[in-house]
Formats: C-alpha cells, sequence, structure tokens
C-alpha cells in the first residue's frame, strides 16, 4: 500500500547561505528505503539535493546520514520500519558539512589511515613462491567481526567523545586497530600500542557504547577499545602464534 | 609518562580512595556519632598514628585521582598543545599544593599543634 510521507531535509552550503529545513512529499511503499525516498526528491522535485551513495546494499558506507536524529544507513533503512510520516534527514554528526547531506571524511579517513590499517609482517605472504598463511578458525575469529567495518563513520557521528576531543581516533579507527592488533600475521602490536597510548588515545573512550548501537554491520567497536585497554593494562596477555607459512603447492 | 600508565595510576588511586574512605569511616563507627564530631574526639583522632596514616593516605589518593579526573575533563573539552600543556602542569602544581597544605594540616593536628 502506497502512502506519502514527508521527507525534512536539512539543506545548507557552507559560507553560501545559513543551514535550514526543506519538506517534500514522497511516496513510499513497504520496500522504500529513506535513499529512496531521498533519490525521489531529488528527480522529482529539487535537482540540487546533495546526497553521497553508490551500492544501495549496505556495503559501500556511502550514505550514512541522521535519520530521525540516529546514525543510519539511508539505503539499509525502510521508511516503514520508522514508523512515523515525517522522516528528518540531517548531515552525519561529527563531520563537518561539504552540502546538505554530503559530509567531509578527511578526518575519519585520516584516524584511520594513522592506525596502519594493514598487516605488517616480514614474511610477506605474496612472494614468487606465492605463499600463504594459514589461520585457525579461532585465530580467525579474533578480529573477524571486526573486520566487517565498512566505514561508514556511523559509529565516529554517534561517539560522544569525538564530539568534543576533535583529536580522539573514534571508535571505528580503534576497533580497526584492534582488528589488525588481534590478527596473529601481524608482527606490529607494540608499534600499533604506541599510537593510541596517548593523550586523546584509547584511554578517552568513556564506553558510553553507542557506537556499537548504531553499527550497520554488527561490529562492536566498544569491545574492540575495552579488549585494547585489557592488554595494555596487563589483563590480557597477547600470546600471538605465528601463522603457518605454507607454499601453495604444499598445500595441494 | 607514557598515557597508560597514568590511567594505571588513575584506576589504582580510586580503588584505593574507596577502600581508605571504607577504613576511615569504620574508624569513626568506634565512638557513637555525635561524640565522634566533638572537637577533643576529632582532635584525638589525629593523634592515633593509624587514623592520621589513613587520613593522609585519603589525602594522596583523592588528589591525584581528582586531579587527574579534572585533567581529562580539561583535555576533552579543549584541544591544543598550549592549553594541554598548561593543563597539566597546573593540575599537578594543584595537586602537589593541596597534598602540602592537607598534610601540614595532619602533622599540626596530630603533633597537638593549632591547626
Amino acid at each position: 500500500m502506497t502512502k506519502n510521507i514527508k521527507l525534512r531535509m536539512y539543506r545548507h552550503i557552507p559560507g553560501k547561505d545559513s543551514p535550514h529545513y526543506d519538506t517534500f512529499e514522497v511516496p513510499a511503499e513497504r520496500w522504500t528505503t529513506v535513499l529512496d525516498a531521498l533519490l525521489y526528491a531529488k528527480a522529482y522535485n529539487d535537482h540540487s539535493i546533495a546526497v553521497r551513495y553508490s551500492c544501495r546494499m549496505a556495503s559501500c558506507g556511502s550514505c550514512g546520514m541522521m535519520i530521525n536524529g540516529i546514525p543510519r544507513l539511508a539505503c539499509y533503512t525502510k521508511i516503514y520500519e520508522l514508523d512515523t510520516d515525517t522522516i528528518t534527514c540531517q548531515p552525519l554528526s561529527n563531520f563537518p558539512i561539504i552540502r546538505d547531506l554530503a559530509t567531509d571524511f578527511s578526518t575519519f579517513f585520516q584516524h584511520h589511515k594513522d592506525m596502519k590499517p594493514y598487516i605488517v609482517n616480514d614474511l610477506d605472504d605474496i612472494d614468487e613462491k606465492a605463499r600463504e598463511f594459514l589461520q585457525s578458525p579461532k585465530e580467525l575469529e579474533e578480529f573477524l567481526q571486526f573486520s566487517y567495518c565498512i566505514k561508514c563513520g556511523l559509529c565516529y557521528a554517534s561517539c560522544p567523545v569525538v564530539a568534543t576531543d576533535k583529536k580522539f581516533p573514534g571508535p571505528q579507527a580503534l576497533a580497526q586497530m584492534y582488528r589488525y592488533f588481534a590478527d596473529n600475521r601481524d608482527q606490529a602490536a607494540d608499534e600499533r600500542l604506541k599510537i593510541v597510548d596517548d593523550r586523546h588515545g584509547v584511554w578517552r573512550c568513556h564506553f558510553a557504547g553507542s557506537c556499537s548501537k548504531v553499527c550497520p554491520k554488527g561490529v562492536d567497536p566498544a569491545l574492540g577499545i575495552q579488549l585494547l585497554r585489557g592488554y595494555m593494562m596487563g589483563f590480557a596477555k597477547k600470546e600471538k602464534k605465528e601463522p603457518i607459512l605454507f607454499a601453495k603447492e604444499t598445500v595441494a | 609518562m607514557r598515557e597508560s600508565a597514568i590511567m594505571n595510576i588513575h584506576y589504582i588511586t580510586g580503588l584505593a580512595a574507596i577502600v581508605l574512605v571504607g577504613i576511615h569511616v569504620m574508624f569513626r563507627l568506634i565512638v557513637p556519632y555525635g561524640a565522634s564530631l566533638e572537637y577533643e574526639n576529632v582532635i584525638a583522632n589525629y593523634q592515633n598514628l593509624p587514623y592520621a596514616i589513613v587520613l593522609e593516605l585519603i589525602l594522596v589518593t583523592v588528589a591525584i585521582h581528582g586531579f587527574n579526573g579534572l585533567r581529562i575533563v580539561l583535555i576533552e573539552w579543549r584541544q591544543g598543545d598550549s592549553w594541554e600543556k598548561g593543563v597539566k602542569w597546573a593540575c599537578v602544581a594543584a595537586a602537589i599544593a593541596i597534598i602540602a597544605y592537607g598534610s601540614r594540616t595532619i602533622l599540626l593536628a596530630s603533633m597537638g599543634g593549632a591547626i
């Protein structure tokens, strides 16, 4: 059954106009997502609406925005599940606005880069013999959920510490740090811990848990941060068992 | 000093303060509540060495924990190298000043002098 809903949208071009809201009436079916509604408004009401999106299936993490005050992916949020006739879309909190709902991810990505989000290992698994590291399922489970992160920025937008402390790396970067720290193929554990053992590092998390609540991929960044703290305080020991390095022919 | 070392001290002083305040309250229960607040009894408490030591430890743990907490609040509130350095040294100085003044009070009272 089609119903018409009101799409209340934040509009702002920094340096050109002052922030205001535009309201559009949009038809919605049971399967209509907020992104569908925004694209309808863009197609039929106002071509100048700025919204970032790509995959439309919660894989790329481009369409994050505040929907009725909560950070969500527009492509992953059905209008019917919001159970309201007025939907308010705002840009993600804690991000500078480029235009309307499009926000600047430069600082967010810089924090991610600072964590060295790659495996550091002298025994590179890619060589002329095309060798690979073998991990047991248990070793994989240590970090698997953290590798589901799509860098959509919802956790960063919901973090109350990021809201006041711009030097705090945020839940996404810290959870990614844990992802590589916990990976037994990685050899830079001490180096990684030094990066976040800082005045604005891992200790500034207040454990509000909002990052874990809003994650559309089921990642629990708050858990990763607490586990990191456990290692740093000596409650947990890092017993990294070196992964077995096999040549592909050996495996075959 | 690395932040992890500072935070270890922060948590240890916080837990120690809870235990010490518990012991302090137990000391107070030795005499009836009304009598424990009489001037002579309060001064006499200071002259009891274990009591004075507990008071001194409470002073040190609460000052360190409290001023480190204040430092954290202030560096989360505003960022910038000069601000953060200023906050750090102001908190260290304030903690030392409070501990020194409080220790002086405890020492004077325990030796029977005027506070």
